[in-house]
């Protein structure tokens, strides 16, 4: 059996696992408080999954109230050496609602709540709850599905990594913008123009400032090694000195350390617009034949871009920014959509062991293609099956399934 | 050893990070927010290598009167004059953002229109490539184009005018195949980012170190 095959053999049960653990974490906790019939109540409880700086308080009044019916609550804090403190008034709170959590307390304190509810038919009626302290928790329960797929995809990476590393031949398809590359240097080289490399707006931070600075040695090392000038504008100091090392060393690695000039690599301003006014000047100025926008770009993007194609330099984008991709796309001769910013350096390289992590990454990628489709199915059934309704087998389940991949704080795009 | 002393600090700090972000107890739960504020500080005094970089090409373009040598002495004017501002907001008026101090002046007569001006000239460079763009020179340019036109006529009062379906086919277009392109663009965006992270993480990738 090939290493290949074994593998594929492991993948499946991987992923089960991490389904029913997600599953099983994710079920719905059966010991919730129901409201006893006719009762009201006040209780507090230590909010999960957090710092220890609240408390859930939940209450029952009457549920045939109006919505915007509201209840006093008061906080009664007992400091740690046992004095307590006059009550504070937290504000009206709907009574309806029946939950409200208190932030910003601290461990070492004791805190009491008080419902206030007054009403035209019963009068004045306080609810009082038990003392509790809040508890900082050791690990986020919320996030359990997350740490599963870290551990996932780890494994994955370093697994191709060991197979890459054991002689296995790894097929990587080409991508036009880097086979363009020395293609791009070396016509630069023969107008006699130098090449530019601007690594955008990001920090030292941001991964695709990260990609940028691993692509840039191999540009530089070519540019070095045909004695043509490579020229970094940046727009954040600590890029600025970051990029100066990686083509101080790219020069001497190409045996030229002789050519290189530190101002080669010059600051300009971390405003935007300063960045990409300077920029301009300088391409008009000195006319690259060679343009490679590979970072974090924003706004500046398209104003970049169109100045390069308006001297007539060929051009090489690459962002992880969606929103930038059709500028770049539109103004440059190849543009490097999305992840293939991040694949690079190693496609540059061609180290098995940098390509075997872009398989790996492709393994991932090829699992969430599976669980996009079982979703879009699932959820399709259940909108089909229930009508709009959320109740029956189907709409839970599917239900169920999107709250696997839930993140604490997630949505966005 | 001056190789793998940073390479062993990425990798502890690294997985450090890793694990604080499913520990919400102290001193844990806030060591992203800390970890933001010491690079500022860092960045910070990385500012002073960034103006050395920034002043000393323009001090030699003067001293030797190259060709432009009068921009050069215009930035350093520029520079010098913002720093006498900040510092006059900051020690007279005790905040770099009071109102009436001179880097305020600076900032929203100065600052804020040429900001203005290079933003603007966004519309241009938006139609020149939008020009190129759109030529209909093979299928996919063209289904570029149509879409193009369409998303447009739906977004202005006149598309509405012409045919009142115009904003819904614009709808469905930003809503459907616009957002599915993008969200597939998104995820391997985010498994990339995530690949070449741990790719730092484990020394595999050194961009910082060479």
């Amino acid at each position: 059996m090939s290493s290949n095959q074994r593998m594929k053999k492991r993948i499946p049960p991987v992923v089960c696992a991490w389904l029913i653990l997600c599953a099983g974490l994710l079920l719905p906790d059966s010991r919730a408080d129901a409201p006893p019939d006719g009762e009201w109540w006040i209780k507090v409880a230590d909010t999960p999954n957090d710092d220890g700086r609240s408390l859930t308080i939940t209450w029952w009044t009457d549920p045939a109230w109006p919505a915007d019916f509201t209840g006093t609550l008061l906080r009664h804090v007992t400091g740690s050496e046992g004095q307590a403190k006059p009550a504070e008034e937290i504000g009206p709170v709907p009574l309806v609602e029946g939950v409200f959590v208190d932030e910003s307390l601290s461990t070492s304190r004791i805190y009491k709540y008080e419902l206030i509810v007054q009403t035209p038919e019963s009068g004045v009626r306080t609810l009082l709850s038990e003392p509790l302290s809040p508890k900082a928790q050791w690990f986020n329960r919320e996030k359990i599905n997350i740490l599963l797929s870290v551990v996932i995809f780890t494994a994955a990476i370093v697994l191709f990594i060991n197979l890459a590393k054991s002689g296995q031949r790894l097929y990587i398809r080409k991508i036009a913008g880097l086979e363009a590359v020395e293609d791009a240097v070396g016509r630069a080289t023969e107008l006699g123009r130098p090449v530019f490399h601007i690594p955008g707006i990001g920090t030292i931070g941001d991964v695709a400032t990260l990609a940028s600075l691993s692509i840039m040695r191999r540009v530089a090392k070519k540019a070095a090694e045909y004695a043509t000038p490579f020229k970094v504008p940046c727009c954040e100091p600590l890029v600025m000195t970051t990029a100066q090392e990686v083509v101080k060393v790219a020069y001497a690695e190409a045996g030229r350390p002789d050519l290189f000039r530190p101002d080669y690599v010059r600051f300009l301003t971390n405003d935007q617009f300063g960045y990409a006014a300077g920029v301009d000047g300088m391409m008009m100025r000195e006319r690259p034949g060679a343009i490679l926008l590979l970072g974090w770009f924003m706004a500046e993007s398209l104003i970049l871009a169109e100045t390069g194609n308006h001297i007539g330099a060929i051009q090489i984008a690459g962002t992880d920014q969606a929103s930038q991709l059709p500028f770049f796309v539109a103004a440059c001769d190849y543009t490097l959509i999305g992840e293939e910013l991040y694949a690079a350096s190693s496609y540059l390289d061609r180290e098995p062991v940098l390509l075997g992590s872009i398989r790996g990454q492709d393994l991932i990628k090829a699992i969430f293609m599976v669980i996009i489709l079982v979703g879009v199915l699932l959820n399709t059934i259940g909108s089909v099956s229930g009508r709009g309704s959320e109740e029956g087998r189907w709409p839970v389940t599917a239900k169920w399934f999107n709250d696997l991949f839930h993140s604490p704080g997630g949505g966005g795009e | 050893m001056k190789r793998e002393i940073p390479i062993l600090i990425t990798l502890i700090t690294g997985i450090f990070m890793v694990v604080t972000f499913f520990i919400p107890h102290w001193p844990f739960g806030d060591m992203e927010q800390r970890a933001l504020i010491w690079f500022s500080i860092v960045s910070g005094f990385a500012m002073v290598l960034g103006i050395d970089s920034l002043l000393a090409p323009h001090f030699k373009n003067i001293i030797r009167r190259r060709a432009g040598w009068f921009h050069s002495a215009l930035l350093i004017f520029g520079f010098t004059a913002t720093l006498i501002a900040g510092l006059q907001s900051g020690l007279v008026r005790h905040s770099i953002l009071a109102g009436d101090g001179w880097f305020m002046w600076v900032y929203l007569y100065i600052i804020v229109p040429l900001q203005g001006t290079m933003f603007s000239l966004l519309a241009f460079f938006i139609a020149s490539a939008a020009y190129r763009a759109f030529r209909a020179r093979t299928i996919v340019a063209t289904l570029l184009l149509v879409s193009a036109v369409l998303v447009m006529l739906g977004r202005v009062p006149i598309g509405e005018a012409l045919w009142s379906r115009f904003p819904d086919i614009q709808g469905w277009i930003m809503a459907i195949p616009q957002t599915a392109a993008r969200r597939g663009i998104m995820i391997g965006i985010y498994l990339g980012a995530a690949a070449t992270a741990l790719r730092i993480i484990l020394g595999i990738e050194k961009p910082y170190l060479n």
